[in-house]
């Protein structure tokens, strides 16, 4: 499937969508297919500091915990409550499913991220095909 | 999660069957099996789950293992490795069982059926088919008893829920009505003769679990036409995961977690399938001892309290954070919307209702001991 042109991507599956210097981020379609149904999302409070490439949280499906990754490094403004209660929108739409939303402390890490086509053809070396 | 198999992973007969459907697969104790299907026909943990408590599911159990016992002692060799007592059994009835360790410990968790006057068919895990199979030759030599392995021979399809019944019945001449549960019958199904046909499972609900010859093409007839029987039922395919989430729901042990070689049958909570009065079996003089000891850990249910999710290996701690015991084995439960546990503490606080906590990633997370198990069939009216 195309990956929303408005974005990048990380070899995590996370994707990242930047406004000035406030971005949005969130899992991919793809990740949401790998992990199966999701029961549970953990984002950190408002005001925590991320790093581009640690941990921030975790998703977990019926069978399996996963980490999140920062794709970027900066301040967490803002959470999606909803997905407290319902973490399976995540399935159903995973790209207009945000976790997050943060500040940039360097928004130039963002250029050793993904394009849409690069990880679309990154998604389809992974699933082997 | 991948759709590569492990080089080495062993494959049951209907493994293509899987594949073509887009299942994805995970490697078991050595075998590549589906963990679940795809949305598009239905599948999905949560899905499968909900459509073997409801409706029917279908489950390629084929990576399980068969001993045979025949021959003029069979019950008694079956008597000296088994706990439970298989002289009870008429032909044709089953037992759920245990082998066990001299040390009162388990070698694995079985099904006993008798399927003749000397004739008995022991239905073991996929992960101890092996060792199972020697334990049993090594430990019945002395008895005039055939043993043989039969695990490569049979595809093993469970049909599970309220309507597993309903949807078998169309595909057998058996006269399912009159099999109660853990009995089994043989019959025509699909076209072929004399086949094995047990009430029994691993989901704590009615159905089937049937065993059709091994080669490929039967096996895929087979499946498919219970598939397009199933149909009116709303029947889906179901993989391990919602294999596990179901038996789990209905507190059925799992060997190396609940039950293992280290473990028990005092604390995992299965007297009431061993027979003490037996005068002999293996494990006998062990588990007198420990009776008489005092058993000193138990296996409790567990419900998060607060929010996270419980599971195997966490850490289970008393209210005050100190660590008292582990989960054997924990996941969201689809049917009841909660997050359970099994999990092995101290009997002085296995009381139903006890506050306890399990630790996810460093915190401690509010949990409550409950009563087990978790679900249980509603009763036929």
């Amino acid at each position: 499937m195309p990956y929303p042109a408005d974005r990048k991507y990380t070899k995590e599956h996370e994707w990242i969508q930047v406004n000035g210097n406030t971005a949005t981020v969130g899992i991919t379609d793809y990740a949401q297919e790998s992990l199966g149904d999701i029961v549970f999302v953990e984002t950190p409070k408002v005001g925590a500091e991320l790093t581009a490439g640690k941990t921030f949280g975790t998703v977990e499906s019926v069978k399996a915990v996963s980490d999140l990754f920062a794709p970027a490094s900066g301040t967490v403004t803002e959470v999606n409550a909803d997905l407290a209660t319902s973490p399976e929108k995540v399935n159903k739409d995973a790209h207009g499913s945000w976790m997050l939303k943060m500040t940039l402390k360097n928004p130039s890490e963002l250029d050793g991220l993904l394009s849409p086509g690069d990880y679309e053809k990154f998604v389809a070396e992974e699933a082997g095909h | 999660m991948s759709s590569v198999e492990a080089p080495t992973a062993r494959k049951t007969a209907l493994n293509g069957v899987h594949r073509q459907v887009g299942a994805k697969m995970v490697e078991f104790n050595g075998w590549d099996m589906p963990v679940e299907y795809p949305a598009s026909i239905g599948g999905g943990i949560i899905k499968e789950h909900m459509a073997v408590r409801t409706g029917v599911g279908i489950f390629d159990v084929s990576h399980m293992g068969d001993i045979r016992l025949a021959g003029p002692q069979a019950l008694a060799a079956v008597q000296h490795i088994s706990m439970n007592d298989a002289s009870k059994l008429a032909i044709g009835q089953a037992q759920y069982s245990a082998l066990l360790y001299p040390q009162g410990t388990f070698v694995d968790d079985v099904i006993v059926h008798r399927l003749g006057e000397d004739e008995y068919l022991l239905v073991i895990n996929a992960g101890t088919r092996e060792k199972d199979f020697n334990w049993v030759r090594d430990n019945t030599r002395q008895f005039d008893c055939a043993v043989e392995n039969l695990s490569d021979d049979f595809t093993q399809i469970a049909i599970q829920g309220p309507k597993g019944v309903d949807l078998l019945q169309k595909l057998t001449d058996a006269d399912l009505s009159k099999v109660k549960f853990y009995w089994v019958t043989r019959g025509k199904l699909c076209g072929l003769p004399n086949i094995l046909m047990g009430r029994t499972g691993y989901t704590a609900e009615d159905g089937f679990e049937i065993y059709v010859p091994a080669d490929e093409n039967t096996s895929a007839r087979v499946w498919n036409e219970i598939l397009a029987a199933g149909r009116e039922f709303g029947v889906v395919p179901c993989g391990l995961g919602a294999r596990n989430t179901l038996r789990l729901e209905g507190k059925l042990p799992l060997y190396g977690h609940e039950i293992s070689d280290t473990i028990n049958v005092w604390e995992a909570g299965l007297d009431r399938f061993c027979k003490m009065e037996k005068p002999e079996f293996i494990g006998r003089e062990a588990l007198e001892k420990a009776k008489a000891a005092g058993v000193k850990r138990t296996l409790v249910g567990s419900e998060m309290t607060d929010r996270g999710i419980a599971r195997d290996g966490y850490k289970v701690q008393d209210e005050s954070g100190r660590e008292i015991g582990y989960v054997t084995s924990g996941s969201p439960a689809p049917f009841l919307k909660k997050n359970i546990a099994l999990a092995y503490v101290p009997v002085e606080h296995s009381a139903v209702g006890t506050k306890v906590k399990v630790e996810i990633r460093g915190q401690g997370v509010e949990a409550v001991v409950v009563p087990t198990p978790f679900y249980k069939r509603p009763k036929k009216v």
